[in-house]
């Protein structure tokens, strides 16, 4: 199996986008497109499935959630109860209403953190990590299509060529 | 062109007439004097059992007894004989809310110059149809108060002669400026609305932005004096049935629950009419946004409710948590049920993102969610002035009927006087083609 792709570069994003469906549409395979910013319904032209990053930020919330119930719980009413204005801290339920703010700001704390750390793990970002965009271009106003090399090369090139593409490299992924 | 169809004319008029009859039934039913108290009190006296009966026995030869028990009859005499006056209005002011709501989300459309919302500016404009005749029915509902019934307790003379604190306000809270100020309101709102819808109208035929323009700079004063009447509004038509008790973000609550509930009326009729075969232009993504502004006004509503509700539980001022001791003692149900209504229920079934696309989905969440701010207007006013004596019973669902009827028939009425489709916007392209 050849690790053989193309790498077709634009200088738009509606020509991309364009581009990208009619790839599609010749039954080629985009390995992956570069772009310097998020181009928008360009996951629905790759026909990429939606994300279920969402499912996880719910998940975590819940799990804040219960941990500030818990802390709360453990510091105000078992740990150490306090009487503060008059309302004394011996049951959790009559001192609900006082933690609410706490309970909301953990779930989106958890929420929030847990999410940005799922995005690197699922996406393999760590510090130090090489870069794998083919061309520094891409982090500034170009954008590359990598699309499969599979069969014949200079069908497939003479094809991307007629997409809008300003330049057009063959090299081998790793 | 939208034709009201003659299914829907026949239901709003039979809920009118059926609105109509429980309402009458709700006034004759409400007891003719202090006796009849007495006798209804002995009655449920003697269903708690025996033992009420003998320790009755036991206590009433004192006279001190007696007069107390007078009184108390006076007192639930004058709560009972509120009832149906308050049943109609929580109904009156829920509508006119709606339609006010409505007002000011279409106003906010206007101004931010939203893209997206054009084709159900002609929706918004049939529900804000409603505002004049609502505006006018509460306005004889308030002058109606100021002589028939005991609902705004500051009105009556022989009260405030015994109440410092209403004697200190007496200065706003008296019976002519607060007619005055529900004038000034009403008329002005009502103006704003008829003049934008004239130039909706003309712009559809005109060939310049000369009415565009002009329906911007209306939209963005009506805003400015929106925000101001309608906190002022809710200071008068609601707070100041609790006379005595006041909340600085009280205008900001009711404003909550006034556009949640608008949107989901807007998502509501949106859907009733693409599903009748018209506003082939509304796509899912325009239902999408509604109900995602349902979701979100949900929570906004929740956070004025819990900040509200915190920050006077936690101070435990006696002036102040009177309000919620009295939702806490006799309205726990519903006080608390409205929360899970409006925040639990809205939370849960809109997060989904795939959710907020499916008509009954949103159908769903509506209903709940204008059954709950139903409630919530119902725990705004019934605490002042029925009490403990509060039922969701005849004179409650008919008042609902009777001022649902008169919605649906002048809102879909004002709807066949226009085309569907504001086409003279200059963002009508981007909003035909929206999609998210």
């Amino acid at each position: 199996m050849s690790n053989k792709v193309v790498q077709a570069m634009y200088n738009d994003d509606d020509i991309l986008m364009d581009a990208v469906k009619e790839v599609r549409a010749a039954k080629y395979h985009i390995e992956e497109v570069y772009t310097p910013f998020p181009v928008h319904g360009l996951d629905k032209a790759m026909g990429l499935k939606g994300t279920r990053i969402a499912i996880t930020a719910f998940m975590y919330g819940c799990v804040g959630l219960v941990f500030s119930v818990w802390m709360m719980n453990y510091m105000m009413i078992e740990d150490w109860p306090q009487d503060i204005g008059g309302k004394p801290s011996f049951a959790f339920v009559q001192n609900m209403p006082a933690f609410v703010p706490i309970m909301f700001e953990m779930s989106v704390f958890f929420a929030a953190h847990l999410m940005v750390i799922t995005f690197y793990m699922r996406s393999r970002l760590w510090p130090f990590k090489e870069a794998e965009n083919p061309d520094p271009r891409t982090t500034d106003d170009m954008f590359v299509m990598e699309v499969v090399v599979d069969g014949n090369e200079a069908e497939l090139i003479a094809f991307l060529e007629k997409t809008g593409t300003v330049e057009i490299k063959v090299t081998e992924k790793h | 062109m939208y034709t009201f169809s003659s299914k829907l004319k026949t239901l709003s008029l039979a809920l009118m007439i059926i609105g109509l009859l429980g309402v009458g039934y709700g006034f004759l039913s409400a007891p003719a004097s202090v006796d009849e108290v007495k006798v209804l009190l002995q009655e449920s006296h003697n269903a708690h059992g025996e033992v009420a009966v003998t320790v009755d026995h036991a206590v009433a030869g004192s006279d001190d007894v007696a007069q107390s028990e007078e009184a108390h009859a006076e007192h639930v005499y004058h709560l009972l004989k509120n009832k149906p006056w308050s049943a109609l209005y929580v109904a009156l002011f829920f509508f006119f809310m709606i339609s006010l709501g409505t007002l000011a989300f279409y106003a906010i459309q206007h101004v931010s110059q939203a893209g997206w919302s054009i084709v159900l500016f002609r929706v918004m404009e049939g529900i804000t149809a409603y505002l004049p005749i609502g505006g006018v029915l509460l306005f004889v509902f308030f002058v109606l108060s100021a002589t028939q019934n005991h609902l705004f307790t500051w009105m009556d003379p022989e009260v405030v002669a015994n109440d410092m604190l209403i004697q200190n306000k007496a200065g706003y809270l008296n019976v002519p400026f607060f007619l005055i100020r529900a004038a000034i309101y009403i008329i002005i709102w009502v103006l704003y609305r008829n003049y934008a819808r004239k130039m909706t109208i003309a712009q559809d035929a005109s060939t310049d932005l000369s009415n565009y323009r002009k329906l911007f700079k209306s939209s963005a004063a009506f805003l400015v004096f929106f925000l101001v009447t309608e906190s002022m509004m809710s200071w008068d038509w609601i707070m100041s049935l609790d006379p005595h008790w006041y909340s600085t973000l009280f205008g900001w609550y009711v404003f909550a629950s006034m556009i949640v509930s608008a949107i989901t009326t807007i998502a509501l009729v949106s859907i009733y009419l693409k599903g009748k075969g018209y506003l082939e232009f509304v796509n899912n993504s325009h239902l999408h946004d509604l109900a995602k502004f349902m979701f979100g006004f949900s929570i906004f509503w929740s956070y004025l409710w819990f900040s509200q509700f915190m920050l006077i539980w936690y101070a435990n001022i006696p002036e102040e948590v009177t309000y919620f001791v009295t939702r806490f003692n006799d309205y726990k149900v519903p006080f608390l049920g409205m929360v899970v209504l409006n925040f639990v229920f809205p939370l849960l079934i809109l997060m989904n993102s795939d959710f907020k696309r499916v008509p009954w989905f949103i159908v769903t969440a509506g209903i709940i969610i204008l059954i709950g701010h139903y409630i919530d207007i119902f725990v705004m006013i019934m605490p002042a002035t029925v009490g403990d004596q509060w039922f969701i019973g005849i004179s409650e669902i008919s008042s609902v009927l009777l001022v649902l009827g008169i919605f649906i028939y002048v809102v879909f009425n004002a709807m066949t006087k226009a085309p569907l489709l504001a086409k003279g916007s200059p963002f009508i392209k981007e909003s035909e083609h929206f999609h998210y």
